[in-house]
């Protein structure tokens, strides 16, 4: 069974329909994080985020504590919220966009007093049209609450946050070509090293960049202390997390659940949360933390929800997003369509993504539709091979960024663990599931 | 001789003030070109080209890079559905074939009457609810065949105006004021933070 628990700390105003507003946010203790951080000195905000341990919640889970302290030599110029989610099947930013948009506001603010920082960014991407209207709306009364602008709360701190749209581009939620975006350019990343914008940022500055739902659990701490977020959870993976369910499952959508407490199973198959596969069909396998990760299979439903557990089995959690495969699903479609998606989005700097990805997409194409031949098994994983060589888990890099090493990880997976439907199609001739 | 009408004029010049480089507000500011013309038209470009202090080459290659920047004109109604993988899982790519049918134009294309572009789309990020639509980047949640052709008829029959407004992204964002931290108060607060800062770390060895 599920351990269902633990407090809610990001999705705490769920049931309320008017979660969004100012009026609300007040009524459910909101600004109050902000005002007992204005107490405290900036370095002891920065403890107490430091003290809860909480890992960056975008995808590479870096602690944000230390994102931040790493960096303490110079002051830093810029924060930078990255709310561009478009890791297939994420949508966990979406939620907390639309329905907590002074949440994330708050936690803004108080990462902003912590680093010191005077201008903030929130990015969001260009499809949330809804989210940008409600988070521009929650900048606009933050400003008239006196939470923003000159002397928030009467203090000797003063922040402007400016919301700034995206416009379509996966590439973009890396945190350099993000940056390159704000700077009103193609969202190119940039050449590393210096691997971290702390040291060359936005205009060439220091710059903090830092996920939506990072910023969103800022309050919570603050108000708890960050003892009381480490001790939810279990090593390194503290408190509790929003993961997106989504695929063959009763009862997609988003839940916040205790990290380590709960299992892959709980997730899917608990009433409370996924209720199981539709029609009960057989689970086939299921893709952990965002199609850049690599895939598993039902005998792996019993690990832990936490980021060195599901590194230990060779894939990551990442975006928290996690796809159920059931045993109508064809694997080597979804293969097939996530290769497309990568063809499509590599921003084309670097050859082994740009001509590897279009080249991985054309073969898989034709196991799929048809034309497909037996000797594309193998070349797929040389393919693979030549992007991120070796094909080990973490993957090694040929490319400026990880876009390009994240496609081999569904393509090396499926064709590992589902041969024989690969061999299916080739004897087919195309799609054996049509 | 402004191509921009006023309020989008004025509306692009506080964009500009916004930000410490006039370059960064690039995006937002094509999406107010497009708000105005449907598409990103060569006088909207060149006038952004100007807002920003770029030229239009410039602007034309950061626009070309993304996906909600059309370089041609487009329907009124901008239909987005998504195939990605869990909307795939969720039969996908049929909803786009019965989307293409129904609007009466192939995936990428314009419909005769001017009414619709249809789009195969990536993630949308609303995968409880898939398959996934947007129109106009507003998401429709319609998620079957029937629900869409009655999202559809509605759409031409002005039922949905208000749900499904024009082109641009931001059309309904607004910020009240620009930037409210005056510079000279937060250049005196960084000197006093840093020197408060050192103090307490001089402090505590």
């Amino acid at each position: 069974m599920a351990s269902l628990d633990a407090p809610r700390i990001v999705s705490s105003r769920r049931e309320f329909q008017d979660s969004f507003t100012l009026a609300r946010y007040l009524e459910t203790g909101g600004y109050v994080a902000l005002r007992k951080a204005l107490t405290m000195f900036p370095e002891a905000v920065a403890a107490e985020v430091d003290a809860a341990s909480l890992l960056g919640r975008g995808g590479a889970g870096f602690p944000a504590g230390r994102k931040w302290s790493m960096l303490r030599k110079s002051p830093i110029s810029y924060l930078v919220v990255n709310g561009d989610e478009s890791e297939p099947a994420t949508f966990k930013d979406h939620y907390l966009v639309e329905r907590d948009p002074h949440q994330l506001v708050e936690g803004v603010i108080i990462a902003s007093y912590a680093l010191q920082v005077n201008q903030a960014f929130i990015y969001l991407r260009g499809e949330f049209a809804l989210g940008l209207e409600r988070v521009q709306q929650a900048v606009n009364d933050a400003y008239a609450h006196g939470a923003l602008g000159s002397k928030i709360f009467g203090s000797d701190f003063s922040l402007d946050i400016v919301v700034h749209p995206g416009a379509g581009a996966y590439i973009c939620g890396e945190e350099t070509a993000l940056i390159e975006a704000l700077e009103g350019k193609r969202g190119f990343p940039r050449i590393k090293p210096p691997f971290f914008p702390a040291v060359t940022g936005l205009y060439g500055e220091p710059t903090v960049v830092n996920n939506v739902e990072t910023m969103s659990n800022l309050p919570w701490i603050i108000n708890n202390g960050g003892a009381a977020f480490a001790a939810l959870g279990a090593g390194r993976s503290t408190g509790t997390r929003l993961f997106a369910l989504a695929g063959r499952v009763k009862n997609p959508g988003v839940y916040e659940i205790e990290m380590v407490k709960n299992t892959f199973r709980d997730l899917i198959y608990d009433p409370k949360l996924g209720g199981g596969i539709i029609d009960d069909k057989q689970i086939k396998a299921f893709i952990p933390g965002g199609v850049s990760a690599p895939w598993f299979g039902p005998e792996l439903l019993d690990l832990p929800l936490g980021q060195d557990e599901v590194a230990g089995e060779g894939s990551m959690l990442g975006s928290g997003s996690i796809v159920v495969m059931d045993e109508t699903s064809c694997v080597v479609r979804a293969t097939w369509r996530i290769t497309k998606f990568f063809s499509r989005e590599s921003c084309g700097q670097c050859t082994p993504c740009r001509e590897g990805s279009g080249w991985i997409e054309r073969a898989m194409y034709r196991l799929e539709h048809g034309g497909g031949r037996m000797e594309d098994l193998d070349l797929l994983l040389d393919l693979c091979d030549n992007i991120a060589p070796g094909l080990t888990w973490p993957p090694q890099q040929t490319t400026i960024c990880v876009l390009g090493p994240s496609i081999p990880s569904s393509v090396h997976a499926a064709i590992k663990m589902f041969r024989d439907d690969f061999v299916a199609h080739v004897e087919h001739g195309g799609c054996p599931h049509e | 001789m402004s191509h921009f009408r006023s309020d989008i004029r004025q509306r692009a010049e506080e964009l500009v003030a916004l930000y410490p480089r006039s370059r960064s507000a690039m995006l937002p500011m094509l999406h107010l070109a497009q708000e105005q013309d449907g598409y990103l038209s060569e006088e909207g470009i060149a006038e952004v080209a100007e807002l920003t202090g770029t030229t239009p080459a410039e602007v034309r290659g950061t626009a070309s890079f993304y996906d909600m920047f059309h370089l041609e004109p487009v329907g009124k109604y901008v239909v987005g559905v998504c195939t990605n993988i869990a909307c795939l899982l969720a039969g996908g790519e049929e909803f786009l074939e019965h989307a293409s049918k129904k609007l009466g134009c192939a995936v990428g294309s314009m419909s005769e009457d001017g009414l619709f572009t249809l789009e195969e789309t990536e993630c949308l990020a609303d995968c409880d609810r898939a398959p996934v639509v947007q129109v106009n980047h507003r998401y429709m949640r319609t998620t079957t065949t029937d629900a869409f052709d009655d999202m559809v008829d509605d759409l031409r029959s002005g039922k949905l105006d208000h749900d499904v407004p024009p082109h641009g992204t931001l059309i309904r964002v607004r910020r009240s004021g620009g930037l409210r931290a005056p510079r000279q108060e937060v250049a005196d607060q960084r000197v006093a933070a840093k020197a408060a800062r050192e103090s307490r770390a001089e402090e505590t060895k």
